[in-house]
C-alpha cells in the first residue's frame, strides 16, 4: 500500500477521467510538508543504502574469492540500469493510468518525467497530505534498482554479465513495472475521499452519477489493489517477485560444477555480517518511509522492523542450533534477512507483537526450507534468493491478512470511503483479508514465473545465459570482467 | 647433509624455532600447507550445505643439515612439536646431494 496517484498537475490524465474536479478544486491544493519531504529524502538514501553496498556485500561474501567482483558489478550496475529506466519510461509504466491496460500497467504519459517539475506533488496515505513528486519518483526508483539486485543470488557464480544486463532491462519492464502498478497504484485519498464526499452530499437525483464516481475512483488501480491486497513495502512486488524470477532462474542455467561435492564456502562472512547489517539499518527507509509521511504509522513500521528481524534472527539462530549442533553467524544473519523481508508486507500494518510472531516463524521455516526442502529438491539457488526472498516473502505476505487485525493488535484495514477525508478503519473479516492476500501471493507467482521463464529463454537465445565451463572455473571476475577482488 | 622436513601443527612453531636454534640450527623455510593423516577434518556447514572438510592447515618445515646433527634435530622437532593429540604431523629425513650460499659461493657444509 504505497502508491498514489500524483495529484501533481491536478486535473491529469487519471483525474480528468473520474469527474472529481471540481470536488478537487474546492479544497485549496495542499502543499508538502518539511517533516514529511525530509523524510522522504532520507529513506530514499537508506534504500539506495541497501543495494549499495549492502546487498551486494551481503550477496559478494557469499560467493567463492574468484567471483566477488561478478557480484559486486552486478549489484550496482543493476541499481545503475534500473535508475535511468525507471526515469525513462517505468515510473510512468508503474504510477500512472494505463488507460485500457490500467488493471496491469500504467501508460507512458510520464515518460521522460513529463509534466513533472519541482512544484509537483504525489498523494501519500493521508487527505490533504502530499509529498513533491521528485521526491516520490526517487523513493520507487530505489526499489525498482533492488528488486531486479536480488534476483542475481538465484545464478550467483555462472550466469554472463551481457546476458543480465539484457535481463534486467526485459525483467524491469515486463515483471516488475506491471506489478508496482497491479499493487501500488491507485488513485489516492483525496480523489477517493472527495468522491465519497460528493456521493454522500448530492440529491437524491445525483446519487447515481455520485455512486459513478466513487466507483471509478475505486476503480482507478492496479488489479491487485482492487482485490484488497495489502502489501506496504513489498511483499508481492518485490520480493516474491524476485524470489520466484531467481527460482526459475537457477532451474534453467543449471546447478554450478560442482555443486554437491567440491567445497563451495563464502569466501568471506564478514563482508556477508557487514552486508546484512547495511541492510537491516536501509530497511527502515524501505519499510518506514514506504509511509510516505513522518508520522505515527512510519513509527510502527520502524518498531516492526526491528522486532521481526531480531526475532527471526533469533529463530532461524536456535533452530539451527537445535538441529545442526552449532549456532552460527551466517544463520542469525540470514534469519534477519528473513525477517526483515517478511514483516516488509506488514510493517506497518501489524502490531509489535504480531511482528515478533512473524519474526520467529519466518526465521525458522525458511531455516527449515534453506537447509532442508532445497536439498531435497536438488537445485541450485547459489545465495537462497528463494528460500529467504520468495518464502519469506510469502509468509510474510498471508501473515499480514491476519495481523492486521485490530484484535490482534494490528493498525487495521484501511478505509477512506466511510469517512469521507479521512482514514477509518473498515470491518476485519478474515476470510476476505487473508483470501485477498493469497489470491495476491499466486498471482504474483505465476506472473513472475511464467513471465521469467520467458526472458529467460529470449534473453538465451540473443546472447547465451551462462559462461562457458572454462569461465566458470576460472571465476566470473577474471572471465567476465578482466579484474581480481584480491591482490596480496 | 640432509633435509630434515616435519610437518607440524601451526601454533606449535616457535617452540620448534626455539628448540632449533638451541642445537645451533640457524635458518628454516616454513611453508603453509594442508592435508590430512589420520586426523579427522572437521564439518562446515554454511545454511543448508554441509562440508566435511578433510584437509587440515599445517605447516611444513625444512632445514637442511649436517648429517651427524641429523638425530638431535629429529629428537628436538619431536619434542617441540609434540602434543600427544592426533594430527602432531610427521618428520621426513631426506639426503641432500649439494649447497650453495648464494652471496658469497660456499658450498656444502660451509653454505649450511
Amino acid at each position: 500500500m504505497k502508491s498514489r496517484l500524483m495529484l501533481a498537475a491536478l486535473g491529469g490524465l487519471g483525474l480528468a477521467a473520474l469527474g472529481a474536479d471540481a470536488a478537487l478544486a474546492q479544497a485549496a491544493a495542499p502543499t508538502p510538508d518539511k517533516g514529511d519531504t525530509a523524510w522522504m529524502l532520507l529513506s530514499t538514501i537508506l534504500v539506495l543504502l541497501m543495494v549499495v553496498p549492502g546487498l551486494a556485500l551481503f550477496y559478494g561474501g557469499l560467493v567463492r574469492t574468484k567471483n566477488m567482483l561478478s557480484l559486486l558489478t552486478q549489484v550496482f550496475a543493476i541499481a545503475c540500469i534500473a535508475a535511468i529506466v525507471w526515469v525513462t519510461y517505468g515510473y510512468s509504466l508503474a504510477f500512472t493510468n494505463g488507460g485500457a491496460l490500467n488493471d496491469f500497467v500504467g501508460g507512458f504519459s510520464k515518460a521522460f518525467l513529463r509534466g513533472v517539475d519541482a512544484n509537483s506533488v504525489a498523494a501519500t496515505f493521508s487527505n490533504g497530505v502530499v509529498i513533491p513528486e521528485y521526491v516520490y519518483i526517487c523513493f520507487q526508483m530505489t526499489f525498482a534498482m533492488i528488486t531486479p539486485a536480488l534476483i542475481v543470488g538465484a545464478f550467483a557464480e555462472r550466469m554472463r554479465f551481457s546476458a543480465l544486463v539484457l535481463f534486467t532491462v526485459l525483467w524491469l519492464t515486463f515483471i516488475y513495472f506491471p506489478m508496482a502498478h497491479m499493487v501500488w497504484y491507485w488513485a489516492g485519498p483525496d480523489v477517493v475521499g472527495n468522491a465519497a464526499k460528493a456521493l454522500a452530499e448530492a440529491d437524491a437525483g445525483g446519487k447515481a452519477a455520485a455512486q459513478g464516481a466513487l466507483d471509478a475512483a475505486m476503480a482507478d488501480a492496479g488489479l491487485l489493489f482492487q482485490w484488497g491486497a495489502l502489501d506496504f513495502a513489498g511483499g508481492t512486488v518485490v520480493h516474491i517477485n524476485a524470489g520466484i524470477a531467481g527460482l526459475v532462474g537457477a532451474l534453467l542455467l543449471g546447478k554450478r560444477i560442482g555443486y554437491g561435492r567440491d567445497l563451495i564456502a563464502p569466501h568471506s562472512l564478514t563482508m556477508t555480517m557487514i552486508g546484512a547489517a547495511l541492510l537491516w539499518v536501509g530497511w527502515f527507509g524501505f519499510n518506514a518511509g514506504s509511509n510516505l509521511e513522518a508520522n505515527g504509522t512510519a513509527a510502527l513500521a520502524m518498531v516492526n522492523t526491528f522486532v521481526a528481524t531480531a526475532a527471526a534472527g533469533l529463530g532461524w539462530l536456535f533452530v539451527e542450533w537445535a538441529a545442526k549442533g552449532k549456532p552460527s553467524l551466517l544463520g542469525l544473519v540470514s534469519g534477519a534477512v528473513a525477517g526483515l523481508v517478511a514483516v516488509t508486507p506488514a510493517a506497518g500494518f501489524s502490531g509489535p507483537m504480531g511482528a515478533i510472531v512473524l519474526g520467529l516463524v519466518s526465521g525458522a521455516v525458511c531455516f527449515v526450507f534453506c537447509s532442508s526442502v532445497k536439498n531435497a529438491i536438488g537445485y541450485d539457488d547459489s545465495l537462497d534468493v528463494f528460500g529467504i526472498h520468495c518464502v519469506g516473502g510469502i509468509i510474510g505476505a498471508i501473515a499480514t491478512g491476519i495481523l492486521v487485525n485490530p484484535a490482534l493488535g494490528g493498525a487495521g484495514i484501511p478505509d477512506y470511503v466511510s469517512n469521507p477525508g479521512s482514514l477509518a478503519v473498515a470491518d476485519y473479516v478474515f476470510g476476505t483479508a487473508v483470501w485477498a492476500q493469497i489470491k495476491a501471493v499466486l498471482f504474483t507467482i505465476v506472473w513472475s514465473g511464467v513471465g521469467s521463464a520467458i526472458l529467460y529463454k529470449i534473453v538465451d537465445l540473443i546472447v547465451g545465459l551462462r559462461v562457458t565451463q572454462e569461465e566458470e572455473r576460472e571465476g566470473l571476475d577474471l572471465a567476465d570482467h578482466g579484474e581480481r577482488a584480491y591482490n596480496y | 647433509m640432509k633435509i630434515v622436513m616435519a610437518i607440524i601443527k601451526p601454533f606449535k612453531l616457535e617452540e620448534v624455532r626455539d628448540a632449533l636454534t638451541g642445537l645451533g640450527v640457524h635458518g628454516l623455510t616454513v611453508t603453509e600447507v594442508k592435508g590430512y593423516g589420520r586426523q579427522k577434518g572437521h564439518t562446515e556447514i554454511y545454511r543448508g550445505a554441509e562440508y566435511a572438510v578433510s584437509f587440515l592447515p599445517k605447516l611444513k618445515i625444512e632445514v637442511a643439515v649436517a648429517t651427524d646433527l641429523v638425530p638431535r634435530v629429529v629428537e628436538a622437532v619431536t619434542a617441540a612439536a609434540r602434543t600427544g593429540q592426533i594430527g602432531d604431523g610427521k618428520i621426513f629425513v631426506t639426503p641432500l646431494e649439494s649447497a650453495v650460499r648464494i652471496r658469497t659461493g660456499e658450498t656444502d657444509g660451509d653454505a649450511l
